[in-house]
């Protein structure tokens, strides 16, 4: 498979990346490339496989269900570009 | 007055527990140095010269106390993807600019628990991706290693080339750095220096910044095996903030040098030998081979048959997952922000200014092998490929394999600014071929330094263990030290 200049674009859109024409061009060279690469892992016979879902065989460790954290609201909005009593600013999203 | 610097992290802790020197002194020695080096290495993208005196005083005041840790006043470098508290933590990207968190991730609190000096953070590849540190925000690192007679930059693999490039500079006792497909294994054997990725969930991936999270391992780079098995030591935890780390008391690492490979069975995987290979790669193999031998462990030879694919499934796994883990990055909660007309333009634009080119290929790759229609032919069927591999290492440990011996890289470190690798990613990419299949199946690996080239640069060696089985790597690792030698560049800087 391999994508041309509307996907890449439209991939970018997915990715929240705006990408100038030029550059766009570009990474459609570069990701044919990549996937032409990893195009050969269709020739790999997968029947009856399971897909990896976890690379150790471990059960996920679940804590218990308790606040055991909080109260640190000054931490987390302390590295925003934007913020306001607490909130993170953000341009305007509702009419 | 000998160089503090040149001790090894045994060496250090033996004179500061004999209060033959103090805390105090070798860090101010590892401050003169960086200051003098870093300018022309580049390995530290931001040096805590107060924070380092302060916990040096303190380390000094403890040794006093006899309250000493295990790595009390030993100062270390700490790659810039590990989350520290109040200190620049950027993962060497333009989008986390300012970004200086209000906590500690796991790996680093247990290097301060145990006394550790933190001396700075380390240059690397933006959030990890690439394997020559060129990918930086900060420019790249140059590798203390020249060819000889020559005076050409060389890289010093990625992605923690900040880290490998100061262990072997002697700009920091030792370092932490993190591996998704060989980040930690390419560096250690382009600088002759020791590294070990360990299996997943050994180390706690808490608090550090995420690239492939099923593939994330952190780790230390060291001067030689033993420094690499006391670091890890302190790094390996039991962590309730990470569901992956697991559930295993940490062994004495450093208990296992010296113990005898008699009766051990080392695999030999003959998929390993590629095509293009240089002669003097296979030769080192060879030796490395003919050392474990004689050191009682016999060679057996293993079929990895999966291994090929390992490199393509990686570069749409390890995308994939770098495409959800780096959508936080959005210009609302850290870091850099570029206005727009309205939030999606405001997204789109911090995005595009905020991350590199690689970056944003991967995460590129991630965003298209995720989106509808194409799942399953990809990202699927790259998981089916995964469990494969991951069946070829059970195999081969089921029939008796103890370890098994690769090489660590299929060249020895190559320039800065590269035309060839710089013009097709997917060359850059195969830097990685022995390496990533060990992250694919999360197993623990280690490159040790086994020689140098006909050009002088370092070559490494890698084992491969079992789940779990870190003893049996250092030990093996060890021995392979042992009959190499050690290796140091001669100073340019």
């Amino acid at each position: 498979m391999s994508v041309d200049l509307a996907t890449v674009k439209r991939v970018a859109r997915l990715a929240r990346i705006a990408v100038s024409e030029e550059e766009a061009n570009r990474m459609t060279g570069e990701l044919n490339g990549i996937l032409g690469f990893v195009e050969q892992l269709s020739e790999v016979n997968v029947d009856g496989v399971e897909p990896m879902t976890s690379v150790t065989p471990m059960e996920m460790r679940k804590r218990e269900d308790i606040v055991n954290d909080g109260n640190k609201a000054d931490d987390i909005v302390a590295n925003a570009p934007a913020s306001d009593r607490n909130f993170f600013q953000v341009p305007k999203v509702v009419e | 007055m000998t160089d503090l610097t040149r001790l090894t992290i045994a060496e250090a802790r033996e004179k500061l527990s004999a209060k033959e020197i103090k805390a105090v002194e070798l860090t101010d020695a590892y401050l003169s140095a960086i200051e003098a080096a870093n300018p022309a290495i580049n390995a530290y993208i931001a040096v805590t010269p107060e924070k380092a005196r302060e916990m040096a005083k303190a380390s000094d005041e403890r040794i006093a106390a006899g309250k000493a840790g295990a790595l009390e006043g030993i100062p270390l470098g700490i790659k810039d993807l590990f989350a520290t508290e109040d200190v620049h933590t950027q993962a060497a990207s333009h989008i986390l600019d300012g970004f200086r968190p209000k906590y500690e991730s796991t790996v680093t609190q247990n290097l301060w628990n145990d006394g550790a000096v933190m001396l700075g953070k380390l240059n690397m590849d933006e959030f990890a991706m690439g394997s020559s540190n060129e990918t930086s925000y900060y420019g790249p690192v140059m590798n203390p290693w020249r060819a000889t007679g020559s005076n050409a930059d060389l890289v010093p693999g990625g992605s923690s080339g900040g880290s490998a490039a100061a262990v072997a500079a002697f700009l920091c006792a030792g370092a932490t750095a993190t591996d998704t497909g060989g980040s930690i294994r390419q560096p250690a054997a382009f600088t002759g220096t020791v590294g070990i990725k360990p299996t997943y969930g050994r180390c706690s991936r808490w608090g550090v910044v995420a690239y492939a999270s099923s593939l994330d391992q952190a780790g230390p780079i060291a001067r030689d095996v033993r420094d690499a098995a006391i670091l890890l030591k302190s790094m390996a935890s039991v962590d309730a903030k990470d569901t992956t780390s697991v559930d295993l008391p940490v062994p004495d690492y450093e208990a296992a040098l010296g113990q005898s490979l008699k009766g051990m069975r080392i695999g030999i995987p003959r998929e390993y030998r590629v095509d293009g290979m240089p002669d003097e790669i296979e030769a080192l193999w060879q030796q490395g081979i003919a050392w474990l031998k004689d050191a009682g462990a016999e060679i057996v030879d293993i079929s990895l048959p999966h291994t090929k694919y390992a490199l393509p499934a990686y570069y749409i796994i390890s995308p994939a997952e770098a495409s959800s883990n780096l959508a936080r990055y959005d210009g609302v909660r850290y870091g850099l922000r570029v206005d727009g007309k309205d939030i999606v333009d405001m997204y789109e634009k911090t995005r595009a200014a905020g991350f590199g080119t690689e970056v944003k290929r991967r995460i590129m790759i991630g965003t298209y092998v995720l989106s509808a229609g194409y799942y399953d032919a990809y990202y699927l069927q790259a998981q089916k490929v995964r469990t494969l591999i991951k069946r070829d290492f059970e195999l081969a440990f089921n029939a008796g394999v103890d370890a098994i011996l690769t090489p660590a890289t299929p060249s020895s470190a190559f320039g800065i600014a590269d035309e060839d690798l710089a013009a097709d990613p997917v060359k850059m990419y195969l830097n990685d071929i022995f390496t990533v299949t060990v992250n694919m199946a999360g197993l623990p690996g280690l490159s040790v330094p086994a020689g140098l080239d006909h050009k002088g640069l370092p070559l490494g060696l890698q084992l491969i263990g079992k789940p779990f089985e870190e003893e049996t790597l250092f030990k093996t690792a060890h021995v392979i030290e042992k009959a190499a030698g050690r290796f140091s560049p001669a100073k340019w800087w």
